[in-house]
C-alpha cells in the first residue's frame, strides 16, 4: 500500500518536474514547427544562426536579470548600463586611441561599477525596492551616455573589439558561443555554489535567509554587480555587431530581458527560476521576432504578439501551480 | 446548564480526500450540533487541516456528502461556505493593519447610504460596531487602527467580524496560540457566550487544559481516520492522548537530569533597544534554562538581540567563557549560537524550497570542496537528519510547505544541528505542534544537553517550562523579575513575577 502510494507520488513528481523544466522548451519547439510549416525560409542553417546571433544580446542581459529576479528584485538599468559602458569604451579606444584590451576592461568595469552602485543603493542606502534604485541609475546612466559625446555616436572600433560580436566559427556566431559559456558558468554558479543557493534562499524568504547566517546585503551587491557586468558584456557584443556605440543603444532592452526571464518560468516573486529556462525564454522572443519578420508582419504588430506570449506563458504557469495546489 | 441544542447543523458523511495518490482523509463522519463547542484533536498530519479546508471550501472533497441543517449541500468555494454561515479564524490574522477596527469589520460589505452615489455610511457602521464591542465588554474603539492593537485584541476583532456576518458555525484554528493568559480568558468567555446563542464552534487546539475548560464534545483524528467522538466531560486526558497518538504516552515531559557544567552562555548588562533596564543571566551546560513571561515581555527581543538579529544598546555576551561580539546572525553562528525562531514559517523555513535545501542552508560552507558544493554530502547529511529526527514524509525533495507543523519544526531544528552550535535558543519550540511531536522536541533537547550543549527555552506554556526546565527565568516588561530553581518554581510564583508582582530577581 505504502509502496504503491510512494510510486504514484514519485511518478507525479517526475511528470511535474518535466513540465517545470521543459514547459517553455515545448513552447519553443511548437513555435519552431509552426514557423517551419508556414515558411520555408525559417528552417535553414543561416536563419537559425542568425536567430542565435540576434538573441545573444538579450541572452546576456536576461541572465543578469534572472539573478535579480531570483532575489525577488529587478534591474531596470541594464539597457542604460549597456549604453554608458560602450560609450566610455568608445571614448577610450576610438577617441583616445588606447589599447582595445584596456577598452574592453573599461567597458566591463563601468558595467560592473553601475551594477555595484545599484547594489549599494539598495543595501546601504536602503532604498525600499530595486525598482526604485535601478530606475534612478537607469536615468543617470542614460543621461551620462548622452552627455559624454553630446549625443553623438562613436564608430570605427578596432577589429579586436568587433571580433566577438561579428565573427563566426564555421557557421556558428562567436557571440552565441560566448552566451553558451556564460550560461554554463551561471548554471554552475547557481546550482553548485553556496552563493548560488543563497540567491534562491533570499528570494524565497529573506528574513529566514538572514537568520540562517547569510550575509544578505553582500549577496545582493554581488547579484546587481553581475547584472551590470552582463549588461556591459552584452554591449561589447552589440558594438561588434553594429561597429558603433551610440547613446541610445539598449533603450528599453530591459523589458525584453524581463520578458525572457518570466517566459522562461522564473517567479516574479523570487526564489524560482533556472538558467536554461531563461535561455529558452530569450530564444522564444528571438524566434518569434524572426518568424514574424519572415512572414512580413510589421514591427508594431510584433510587439503586440510578444505581449500576448508573455501573458500566455505566465497564465499557463498560474494554471499549473493552481493544479498542483488543489 | 449549557443548553446544547440537539439540532444537527453540519454533517459530513464518508468524506475522502487524497493528495498525490496518498489518502489524507478516510471515510470521515462528523456531526456538529448548533450551540456546541466541538473540539477537533489530532497529531499534525492527522488530517485536521484538510478536513477544515473541505468544510470552508478551500479544498474539494474526492467523495462523500456534506449536509447543512439536514439538506445536502455542495461547498466548492470559500464563498459557498460563507453563504451558508461558516466563518474561519486562522492563526494568521487576515486584517489590514492600516485600517480601523470598523473598516476591517465591514470590509467588502460596507453599509452604504441610499442615494445616487451610495457613499459609505460610516456613522452607522461605527455605531453598530460600538454596540457590539460594548455588549462584549471589550476595551476597543471602532476607530482604533488595527495596527495599534495587541495581537490578542486583533484576534478578537477578527472574531467580531465573523460574528457580525450572521455566522452559524465558527471554526477556530488554535486561536489562543499567540494570546496571553488574560486574553485567552476573554476569548474563552466569548466562546461560551456564543454557544449560549446557539452558534456552533469547531475548535482546534493542542492545549488540553483549554479543551477541558470549554469543549462539549471532542472528535479525535489519527492518520486520516476518525477514532471517536466523545463527550469532553466524560473523557480523561490520558484517553484523549491515547486515542490521538495510538499508544500510551507515558510521560508528557520526559525530563532527564544531568550534572551541571560550565558557564555556556553568559549575558552581562545587556540593554535592548528602547528599553531602560539591563539584563544579565547565565545558562549552564547540563541544564535546560527556561524563560517565562507574558507576550510582549521582551523574551523574543532578548533572544534575537543575543543572536544579532536585532541591534543592542550595550552589554556583553560570553560563550563558554570567551567574550564574543555579535552584530549579525553570521557572527552569532560563528560564535556557536543557534536560534530556533518562534515563527518557523516566516523566519525559519523557505517554504517553497525542498527539505535538503532548508536543512543544509546554514552549513553550506562546511559542505563544499573548493568553490563547489558536494551534492552527495548534502544529500547524505539531509537524509541523516531526516532519519534521526523521524521527519515525515521522509523525502528530502519535498518542499517544506507540504509538511505539518511538527515536521516543519524538526526541519528547522535539523538546520541548526547541522551548524555544530554550542548554545541552542528555542523560542516557543512547541507552539502549534501536537503532543507526540512535542515529546520528540523535548527528547531532542535532552539529547543536546547530554552532548554538552547549552539549551535555553523560551515558552508561554507554563506546564512545559515546569516540566522540562532546571531553572526558569521570568521576564516582565523588558527585565528579569525572577530566577527560580526547578524546586522553587510553580505556576503561581511565575505568574506573579510575569505580571510584575515580584520586582527583583
Amino acid at each position: 500500500m505504502l509502496d504503491v502510494a510512494g510510486k504514484v507520488s514519485a511518478e507525479k513528481k517526475i511528470a511535474k518536474g518535466f513540465l517545470d523544466k521543459f514547459g517553455a522548451l515545448i513552447g519553443l519547439i511548437l513555435l519552431s514547427v509552426t514557423l517551419t510549416l508556414l515558411t520555408d525560409k525559417f528552417l535553414t542553417l543561416d536563419n537559425l544562426m542568425n536567430i542565435f546571433r540576434q538573441s545573444s544580446v538579450n541572452c546576456l542581459l536576461a541572465i543578469g536579470m534572472l539573478l535579480t529576479i531570483l532575489t525577488a528584485g529587478i534591474d531596470l538599468s541594464v539597457g542604460s548600463i549597456l549604453a554608458i559602458s560602450t560609450m566610455l569604451m568608445g571614448i577610450v579606444v576610438v577617441k583616445w586611441g588606447m589599447n582595445p584590451i584596456l577598452g574592453m576592461a573599461v567597458c566591463l568595469g563601468v558595467g560592473a561599477f553601475f551594477g555595484w552602485l545599484n547594489g549599494i543603493l539598495l543595501t546601504k542606502l536602503r532604498l525600499p525596492h530595486p525598482f526604485i534604485s535601478t530606475l534612478g541609475t537607469m536615468n543617470i546612466a542614460r543621461g551620462l551616455a548622452l552627455i559624454v559625446t553630446a549625443a553623438a555616436p562613436i564608430a570605427g572600433f578596432p577589429y579586436m573589439i568587433q571580433f566577438v560580436g561579428r565573427e563566426f566559427i564555421g557557421p556558428v556566431p562567436i557571440s552565441f558561443l560566448l552566451v553558451i559559456i556564460v550560461y554554463v558558468g551561471f548554471h554552475l554558479f547557481l546550482t553548485r555554489t553556496a552563493t548560488g543557493r543563497y540567491i534562491y534562499a533570499i528570494g524565497g524568504n529573506k528574513e529566514a535567509a538572514r537568520l540562517s547566517g547569510i550575509n544578505v546585503n553582500r549577496v545582493l551587491v554581488i547579484v546587481y554587480t553581475m547584472s551590470g557586468l552582463m549588461a556591459a558584456l552584452a554591449g561589447l557584443v552589440m558594438v561588434g555587431r553594429v561597429n558603433s556605440a551610440f547613446p541610445l543603444a539598449g533603450l528599453s532592452y530591459e523589458l525584453d530581458a524581463i520578458a525572457a526571464v518570466i517566459i522562461g518560468g522564473a517567479s516574479f516573486f523570487g526564489g524560482v527560476g533556472t538558467v536554461w529556462g531563461t535561455m529558452i525564454g530569450a530564444l522564444i522572443i528571438a524566434v518569434l521576432r524572426n518568424g514574424l519578420n519572415l512572414l512580413n508582419v510589421s514591427a508594431d504588430f510584433q510587439m503586440a504578439v510578444i505581449g500576448f506570449v508573455i501573458i500566455t506563458a505566465v497564465f499557463i504557469d498560474v494554471l499549473r501551480q493552481r493544479a498542483s495546489k488543489m | 446548564m449549557q443548553a446544547v441544542k440537539e439540532t444537527s447543523l453540519l454533517k459530513l458523511s464518508k468524506v475522502n480526500k487524497s493528495f498525490s495518490g496518498i489518502r489524507i482523509l478516510k471515510d470521515i463522519d462528523l456531526e456538529i450540533k448548533a450551540g456546541e463547542v466541538h473540539i477537533l484533536l489530532g497529531e499534525n498530519g492527522a488530517g485536521k487541516s484538510t478536513l477544515i479546508k473541505i468544510v470552508t471550501g478551500a479544498y474539494r472533497k474526492d467523495s462523500g456528502e456534506i449536509y447543512w441543517e439536514g439538506n445536502r449541500v455542495a461547498i466548492e468555494s470559500p464563498l459557498d461556505a460563507m453563504n451558508l454561515g461558516i466563518a474561519t479564524i486562522y492563526q494568521e490574522l487576515n486584517l489590514i493593519p492600516e485600517l480601523t477596527v470598523y473598516e476591517n469589520i465591514y470590509l467588502g460589505r460596507e453599509i452604504k447610504n441610499s442615494g445616487k452615489f451610495s457613499l459609505l455610511n460610516q456613522k452607522e457602521m461605527k455605531k453598530r460596531v460600538a454596540e457590539y464591542l460594548k455588549r462584549l465588554n471589550l476595551d476597543i474603539s471602532p476607530e482604533d487602527k488595527v495596527s495599534s492593537l495587541g495581537i490578542g485584541k486583533q484576534q478578537l476583532v477578527e472574531i467580531i467580524r465573523a460574528l457580525m456576518m450572521d455566522t452559524r458555525l465558527i471554526i477556530m484554528d488554535e486561536p489562543t496560540a499567540s494570546l496571553s493568559a488574560s486574553e485567552t480568558e476573554t476569548l474563552l468567555k466569548i466562546i461560551d457566550d456564543l454557544r449560549k446563542q446557539g452558534i456552533a464552534i469547531i475548535y482546534i487546539s493542542h492545549r488540553l487544559d483549554e479543551i477541558k475548560q470549554i469543549g462539549d464534545r471532542i472528535t479525535i483524528l489519527r492518520d486520516g481516520c476518525k477514532m471517536a467522538t466523545l463527550p469532553v466531560k466524560k473523557t480523561s486526558t490520558e484517553q484523549m492522548i491515547q486515542l490521538m497518538v495510538g499508544r500510551q504516552l507515558k510521560d508528557q515531559y520526559p525530563k532527564e537530569s544531568f550534572t551541571i557544567g560550565a558557564e555556556g552562555l553568559k549575558v552581562e548588562d545587556l540593554r535592548l533597544r528602547k528599553r531602560k533596564e539591563t539584563i544579565s543571566f547565565t545558562a549552564y551546560q547540563g541544564q535546560i534554562l527556561g524563560i517565562a513571561g507574558l507576550v510582549g515581555a521582551g523574551r523574543t527581543e532578548l533572544a534575537r538581540a543575543i543572536f544579532g538579529a536585532e541591534p543592542i544598546e550595550s552589554g556583553k555576551v560570553y560563550v563558554f567563557g570567551e567574550e564574543v561580539t555579535i552584530r549579525s546572525p553570521q557572527d552569532a553562528i560563528q560564535a556557536g549560537l543557534a536560534l530556533i525562531s518562534e515563527d518557523r514559517k516566516g523566519e525559519g523555513l523557505i517554504l517553497d524550497l525542498d527539505l535538503e535545501f532548508n536543512m543544509t542552508l546554514t552549513s553550506l560552507k562546511r559542505l563544499k570542496q573548493g568553490a563547489f558544493l558536494r551534492f552527495k554530502k548534502l544529500n547524505e547529511e539531509a537524509n541523516r537528519y531526516l532519519h534521526e529526527l523521524r521527519i515525515r514524509p521522509s523525502d528530502v525533495d519535498v518542499p517544506a510547505r507540504k509538511l505539518s507543523g511538527g515536521n516543519q519544526q524538526k526541519v528547522v531544528i535539523a538546520k541548526w544541528l547541522a551548524t555544530n552550535a554550542k548554545v541552542f535558543i528555542f523560542d516557543e519550540p512547541t507552539r502549534g505542534i501536537d503532543v507526540g511531536a512535542k515529546v520528540e522536541v523535548y527528547r531532542l533537547m535532552n539529547d543536546l544537553v547530554k552532548q554538552g550543549k547549552v539549551v535555553i527555552m523560551i515558552s508561554s506554556d507554563l506546564p512545559e517550562l515546569l516540566g522540562m526546565c532546571d531553572r526558569i527565568l521570568v521576564m516582565h516588561e523588558g527585565k528579569m523579575t525572577a530566577d527560580l530553581s526547578r524546586e522553587e518554581a510553580d505556576q503561581e510564583i511565575i505568574m506573579k513575577a510575569a505580571t510584575g508582582g515580584i520586582q527583583n530577581a
